[in-house]
């Protein structure tokens, strides 16, 4: 006879035993630690936090762990986690000017005040896969260049001298900046709130619209004007002392895209910006979110809106993947509630056409 | 590395954001239908999967409570056993699967067979709580037409699919308006329950995590299921009654016996079906099996 | 000093289980207009604020809800009470409110000034408490409207003269609107704007 389904419990109870015996893997092989993964992995950790909006490297190493690499769901637990934190207050604005700098190119001088500096880039390793590494050879240190030296100035900041580029844009005076996090979602956003959905944005949908502008759809004209990486001061208002103390450092990677402009009736002919900042190193998170970020103010600057990067909506609603990866999957739920509504209509109409037919053929056997 | 990771507060979600969700139920109870934005919370568990009926949840439940989750009808569904665990070991609260027993009820899908009572509150999973959505996409756009009370466009879109169809082959999400003003989405129930919703006695909450909504329906408020005067609103009709207990006028889930066309049609909602055979009711297949047994 | 160390005592002993009762109360009250609730959690509040008022004010204001006083209130240290407490900033701006406590017996010149929300976001207004003489004794009012059967009655001793004409008004905005929460000591009443009120 038919039973109905139980132990629904016993089965996740299972599930999640196999799940785990699966994350271990072969027992005779040592298990990976979180430094290891912190150490080795550390652009999976850089992901896993910047798009999880919490800088830890140890908690964003166990969640690539548990998540067995799947970076989504790293992602998933440190955002579950950040959410319990209590919120003590914000940051002053971060000085990239001031960052501690390991990587800085720029594509629109040959050379400027502070030098190119490559740093620890894939970009021209030919993609050849490197035997040494199926064992455990000895790495060489690296070279360093001599300490002390001054703060490498910021692209932007050299364009600025002859106001032939935007300047930064400034909150108003007692406009703190917004947190998505705190405050539902409201169209059109400010684009402080924009930004901070874009750094915590998926980083292959923002790299297929950023992309999709430079195709066409919605072209923007971007220049590279500075991607820099490096470290920079957190510091934090503390109003009971009156100044700002330090928090401690945090590597980010900046994208300070200089886009021509030809002017428009609501701003004039200029080098307008996209901006980028994300935890970590993230070159491609950076450059694609400036690009989107440029693409976004299409309406700020009298651009007309004719592609899916310029669509605020559009953009933002889709570009969080913690969301989009549970609604996605929430299709594999049951619902054979619904699925029975519809099959009885399906069922019905189907029975209404056939007798509707069968009506129609006994019309025609009588009229024969 | 942080040794004790974190220690959560009762229910879960910081008393801040209970308060902020609180603030908006108040304001969902006062503005029947209308979707209140609130700033939805990261879940430990997947947006799409009741985040929103969740945070609902955690904000309104006490010590005192009794607490039923449900998915398509069922107790024992794995979703419907997860959050439930969920709640057991953040709120240390009681849980049931009899409906009559719950003070608060958490669904997704359905709506209980039994007449909910004065004093119960029933928590909707809402996935998409616009009801315009599939009409259009745009928030910035259904916003005004709510603002306008402009819904012209859904009754042309349900009288397009009567003039190509015959009839509104809406099955489920079956839009309602309420209390003569905001047409709102009933979650994906299907019709067969929307009659439920009107004037019922108990509160209707409506949590939509990834949307970042939450709207409500007081008690005793009017839930009316659009129509037109010649093409009426009609719920679902079984032609069977529940193979297990025979109940006649519920909603039946089809299971499939075998690959050669058996299927028969039992309660989808497993606690009504449960409390009916305690009570001696016995339904066709049931029978056949005893039968067969002496 | 007295008026200081009024406003830092008082509290609820367990935050978490007493909001949760209250705000169920609250909660139920909205949904039920007009049905009398008496809050048994003690607040500590200081005078002239109710006990009713005074649960609810730290049931539900925080940071993020601007608090408008009436003349009574804001001169006692109910102000800095609630602002130690629930750390809601006080504003003298009606309409940047998000609650608004309103002393017995003060006069109620209008709604118009706090905020009614706007038409496409009508949950952005006030919610006003306001404390009468007493509930369940005095003016009989019919209500009706969600969250009634039919009809029911509430009765309440000192309502501002003005209150039945000001509130016809609100209805008349609907679904913009103020909420209303009327407190009496320990004992309180909810009127959503949706509620229709005869004298």
């Amino acid at each position: 006879m038919y039973v109905a389904v139980k132990g629904g419990e016993a089965a996740i109870t299972n599930a999640h035993r196999l799940l785990a015996d699966r994350r271990r893997g072969d027992r005779s092989l040592p298990s990976v630690t979180i430094d290891q993964i912190a150490e080795q992995l550390g652009l999976a950790v850089d992901r896993v936090m910047a798009e999880a909006s919490l800088y830890d490297r140890s908690l964003a190493a166990l969640a690539v762990r548990q998540s067995r690499g799947d970076l989504i769901e790293a992602i998933f637990l440190l955002r579950a986690y950040r959410t319990t934190l209590p919120r003590f207050g914000s940051s002053v604005p971060l000085d990239t000017a001031d960052m501690q700098v390991e990587r800085r190119v720029s594509a629109t001088y040959k050379d400027l005040p502070g030098g190119q500096l490559l740093g620890p880039t894939f970009d021209y390793t030919h993609r050849l896969l490197d035997p040494s590494l199926l064992s455990d050879e000895a790495v060489e240190e690296p070279a360093r260049r001599e300490a002390g030296e001054e703060a490498i100035m910021r692209v932007s900041d050299i364009l600025a001298h002859e106001g032939l580029i935007e300047a930064d844009g400034d909150l108003p005076q007692d406009q703190p900046a917004g947190d998505l996090t705190r405050e539902p979602l409201e169209f059109p956003m400010s684009r402080d709130l924009r930004l901070q959905a874009l750094a915590r944005g998926d980083e292959g949908f923002l790299l297929a619209l950023g992309y999709s502008t430079q195709r066409g759809y919605g072209r923007n004209h971007p220049f590279v004007g500075e991607v820099r990486i490096g470290e920079v001061e957190v510091e934090m208002d503390i109003p009971e002392l009156g100044f700002a103390v330090s928090l401690g450092r945090i590597r980010v990677t900046e994208c300070q895209m200089v886009n021509q402009f030809k002017g428009s009736s609501k701003a004039p002919p200029q080098f307008t910006r996209g901006y980028g900042l994300v935890f970590g190193q993230n070159e491609r998170k950076a450059m694609s979110m400036s690009l989107v970020d440029r693409a976004l103010r299409a309406e700020e600057l009298g651009e007309d809106i004719t592609a899916p990067a310029q669509d605020e909506e559009f953009v933002i609603s889709h570009s969080d993947n913690v969301q989009a990866t549970g609604f996605v999957e929430h299709l594999k739920l049951p619902h054979y509630v619904d699925f029975q509504a519809e099959l009885a209509m399906v069922r019905k109409m189907r029975a209404d056409i056939e007798a509707a037919r069968n009506g129609e053929n006994e019309m025609k056997d009588a009229a024969e | 590395m942080t040794a004790d990771l974190a220690t959560y507060n009762f229910a879960y979600l910081d008393e801040q954001t209970k308060r902020m969700i609180r603030r908006a139920i108040l304001k969902a109870i006062a503005i029947p239908g209308y979707q209140v934005p609130f700033a939805s919370r990261e879940m430990p568990m997947p947006y799409g999967w009741g985040t929103g009926g969740v945070q609902v949840t955690a904000s309104i439940i006490g010590p005192e409570d009794v607490l039923k989750v449900i998915d398509q009808g069922a107790d024992d569904t794995t979703n419907a056993v997860s959050i439930r665990a969920f709640f057991q070991k953040v709120a240390d609260v009681a849980v049931t699967t009899h409906t009559k027993d719950a003070t608060i009820i958490q669904t997704r899908h359905r709506i209980p067979e039994q007449k909910l009572t004065e004093g119960q509150i029933l928590v909707y999973q809402v996935p998409i709580p616009e009801p315009l959505r599939f009409l259009e996409p745009r928030e910035t756009e259904t916003r005004k037409m709510h603002a306008l009370e402009e819904y012209g466009l859904m009754h042309v879109k349900l009288y397009e699919d009567i003039a190509i169809n015959g009839r509104i082959s809406k099955t489920y999400a079956y839009p309602v308006k309420v209390d003569g003003r905001y047409v709102m989405d009933p979650s994906p129930t299907p019709k067969f329950d929307n009659p439920k919703m009107h004037m019922s006695d108990a509160l209707q909450l409506f949590g939509a995590g990834r949307e970042k909504r939450i709207y409500a329906v007081p008690p005793h408020t009017q839930v009316v299921s659009l129509d037109f005067e010649d093409y009426p609103f009609e719920i679902q009709k079984f032609e069977q009654d529940c193979a297990l207990c025979g109940a006649h006028g519920v909603y039946l889930d089809e299971v499939v016996l075998d690959d050669k066309g058996g299927r028969m049609f039992v309660c989808s909602d497993t606690d009504h079906c449960e409390d009916r055979r305690e009570h001696g009711h016995v339904g066709a297949m049931l029978a056949t099996d005893r039968e067969a047994a002496e | 000093m007295a008026a200081n160390t009024e406003a830092f005592s008082g509290g609820f002993s367990n935050p978490v289980f007493e909001s949760q009762s209250v705000f169920r109360m609250v909660m139920d009250g909205m949904a039920r207009p007009g049905t009398i609730r008496t809050v048994e959690q003690d607040a500590g509040q200081p005078d002239p604020l109710g006990s009713a008022a005074g649960a609810i004010a730290l049931t539900l204001c925080d940071h993020d809800t601007p608090v408008w006083l009436s003349a009574g209130f804001s001169q006692s240290a109910v102000a800095e009470w609630i602002g130690f407490h629930s750390g809601a900033p006080i504003t003298r701006e009606k309409a940047e409110a998000r609650f608004a406590f309103k002393e017995a017996s003060s006069a109620l010149s209008s709604f118009g000034l706090f905020s009614a929300g706007t038409q496409e976001y009508p949950d952005r207004s006030t919610t006003l408490v306001i404390e009468v003489e007493a509930l369940g004794e005095g003016q009989e009012l019919t209500l009706a409207g969600p969250g009634i059967l039919h009809s029911t009655t509430a009765k309440v001793a000192g309502l501002p003269e003005t209150f039945l004409r000001l509130w016809a008004d609100n209805r008349t905005l609907f679904p913009r609107g103020i909420d209303v929460i009327l407190t009496a000591g320990r004992h309180f009443l909810c009127l959503p704007r949706t509620t229709r009120i005869n004298g």
